[in-house]
């Protein structure tokens, strides 16, 4: 092999290294550059609306302006009912598989199925309760709403429960158990104590996983122009504003699509960042 | 009171609580146990509900629905062939573009960026899994689009023209929805999920791999090749599955600027749609039960597809956490 030979290969590896280290450095740049416009644009176009009237006024009708109180109220109310039905059902299936039937057959396939869920179509999820709730009560109505969003929420908290409370060390349940303490009451003073942080990362995660759901809401909940509180009726929700009035052709409806975006994006951000950082302190502790 | 009945009493008592306990640890148990059985029922339910709903359509139509491109709601004839096209080839443009990105943004994170940046670029990255999907929906409306309509596509169209297959592909009036700005706007939408599990299973490459290639004298390039590509290779395709089901069901960015056309246009830039696009479209004003139920099939045929891809990519990541020995 000569010396022009050596120095020419010598030459095209790095002229390859550099090209690809390039490509990543500008496939970082490409994902950064993706997240800085969106919420940029959020930011631009919903503080420019933003006023008192969207807390205070209903949702307008064609050509007028108003605001979002019904459907931030609808969306409330049904994210925390969601959260309030889906958060023991899964923490309690969680609990099973990590400690009651760890490594059994029925917690692999709950796994399994738990993870398909967990990224399952959620438009599906609506179909679903629209064929066994809405269907047969023959209306659309804030309960149905209620229970799409809580078959959305059970795989993340189930996933996050079991995953947490295999992070508590073992030799934590021998003790408690060798002082004699039944497993229930290990699982709950020992485990569930020592779980805490990780527990509540889950649910907050779940949350805001709901909190923007629109699909599923679409043939359940419905939308409701006006204030309503009966949960047998259809509810106002932000999604399903937004996307009514996004895709409609007066300019206050669209302005008002933007708040809402920004609303909700803002909660979402707020719940991940508030989930992370649970997370963090929590290894820095230990 | 002598000492041995006073010894008897404790021991009753004891065996009260022991009993007691017993009882509520039995409880606990099968409580819980109830509670993962229900997830296990939840898909059923979803299955047996979405066959239920779709009965119907398939009593009338058959396989057919599957080939069938028209869909009429007035003469009562419907296909699911263009959504189902619609539906793969949009995922297949998110694939080809969040791909190649996710693998670089984790090459970049794991192999090139200085350790403190690693931490804010995964986390900003990953804040793209939060913004909820009507947000990617109507900034691609509204942004993207018009974008594309003013400059991209026509360039497109310009640059492909007399290309023999890609002049095809990018033809017709530059609309700026339609089924390649789906594409796009999943492609951002399904990256973070790609870029978080390539990353992931990047750092499980031992050091020692990585480094006795450097002192061969390999380039990084060379060593993210040869070395922490082939021994990942099993975790980033089940990550780009991941990614994939994602893209597939995905629903309310795609209804914004897909255009909802149930046709199959030969060109990219042509308005389509997908089975998620046309089932939030369509749902609520269907009337008939032939119409409700056709959409339901077409959720059904969803779920079975996503379930698929789901399954084979967790299978895979199960494989890859088998082999790590965990």
């Amino acid at each position: 092999m000569s010396a022009t030979q050596t120095s020419s290969r010598y030459k095209r590896r790095k002229v390859y290294h550099y090209l690809a280290m390039a490509l990543a450095f500008i496939a970082t740049g490409m994902g950064l550059l993706a997240l800085a416009w969106i919420l940029g644009t959020l930011l631009w176009k919903g503080f420019g609306s933003l006023s008192w009237d969207v807390f205070s006024q209903m949702t307008p009708p064609p050509g007028e302006s108003g605001g979002l109180l019904n459907a931030i109220y609808g969306s409330l109310v049904q994210t925390i009912l969601a959260t309030l039905v889906g958060t023991p059902i899964g923490i309690a299936a969680g609990t099973y598989m990590a400690e009651y039937g760890r490594n059994t057959k029925l917690t692999t396939t709950v796994r399994f199925i738990n993870d398909i869920l967990l990224s399952a179509p959620s438009i599906v999820v609506g179909l679903f309760v629209y064929e066994i709730m809405v269907a047969p009560m023959g209306h659309f109505s804030a309960w149905a709403g209620v229970a799409a969003l809580s078959i959305l929420i059970l795989p993340v908290v189930v996933r996050t429960t079991e995953d947490m409370l295999l992070l508590v060390p073992d030799s934590l349940r021998e003790a408690a158990s060798a002082l004699g303490a039944p497993r229930y009451l290990v699982i709950r003073k020992v485990c569930y104590g020592a779980a805490k942080a990780g527990l509540m990362t889950g649910v907050l995660l779940a949350v805001a996983r709901i909190s923007g759901e629109t699909a599923p809401l679409l043939f359940t909940s419905l939308n409701n122009q006006f204030w309503s509180t009966d949960m047998n009726a259809p509810m106002a929700n932000l999604p399903v504003v937004i996307f009514q009035f996004a895709l409609s052709p007066y300019p206050d409806w669209q302005k008002l699509a933007w708040v809402g975006a920004l609303i909700i994006t803002l909660t979402v951000l707020t719940l991940n960042i508030l989930a992370r950082t649970l997370i963090s302190t929590r290894k820095q502790q230990n | 009171m002598n000492p041995a009945q006073n010894t008897a009493g404790i021991y009753t008592a004891d065996r009260k609580v022991l009993a007691r306990n017993s009882l509520k640890d039995s409880f606990a148990r099968y409580l819980t146990k109830s509670a993962a059985v229900l997830v296990l029922l939840l898909l059923g339910g979803v299955i047996f509900a979405l066959i239920e709903g779709s009965l119907p359509a398939i009593k009338q139509y058959g396989f057919g629905f599957i080939t069938t491109e028209r869909w009429n709601p007035v003469t009562e004839i419907f296909g699911a062939k263009a959504p189902i096209y619609g539906t793969v080839v949009t995922s297949l443009i998110a694939m080809l573009i969040a791909v190649p990105v996710g693998i670089g943004i984790a090459v970049f994170i794991t192999e090139l960026c200085p350790r403190w940046l690693k931490q804010p670029i995964s986390t900003a990255i990953e804040l793209l899994a939060g913004i909820p999907s009507i947000i990617y929906g109507i900034w691609g409306l509204f942004i993207l689009a018009p974008l594309l309509q003013r400059y991209i596509q026509p360039a497109l169209i310009a640059t492909f023209e007399g290309v023999p297959v890609l002049e095809g592909l990018f033809s017709g009036p530059p609309y700026g929805i339609g089924i390649l700005t789906a594409g796009l706007i999943l492609s951002i939408m399904v990256l973070p999920f790609i870029t978080s599990i390539t990353r992931d299973v990047f750092e499980t490459v031992p050091p020692m791999l990585k480094e006795s290639a450097y002192g061969l004298g390999c380039t990084t390039w060379e060593v993210v090749r040869h070395v922490v590509l082939p021994y990942t290779r099993t975790g980033v395709i089940g990550g780009m599955m991941l990614g994939l089901g994602r893209a597939l069901g995905e629903t309310m960015a795609v209804t914004f600027v897909i255009g909802n056309a149930h046709k199959i246009g030969s060109s990219l830039l042509a308005p389509g749609t997908t089975i998620s696009a046309s089932i939030a479209n369509e749902f609520t004003e269907a009337d008939g039960e032939l119409y409700t139920s056709s959409l339901i099939a077409l959720g059904l045929i969803l779920f079975v597809i996503t379930f698929i891809v789901l399954a084979a990519a967790r299978l895979m990541l199960l494989r890859l956490d088998k082999k790590a020995g965990k």
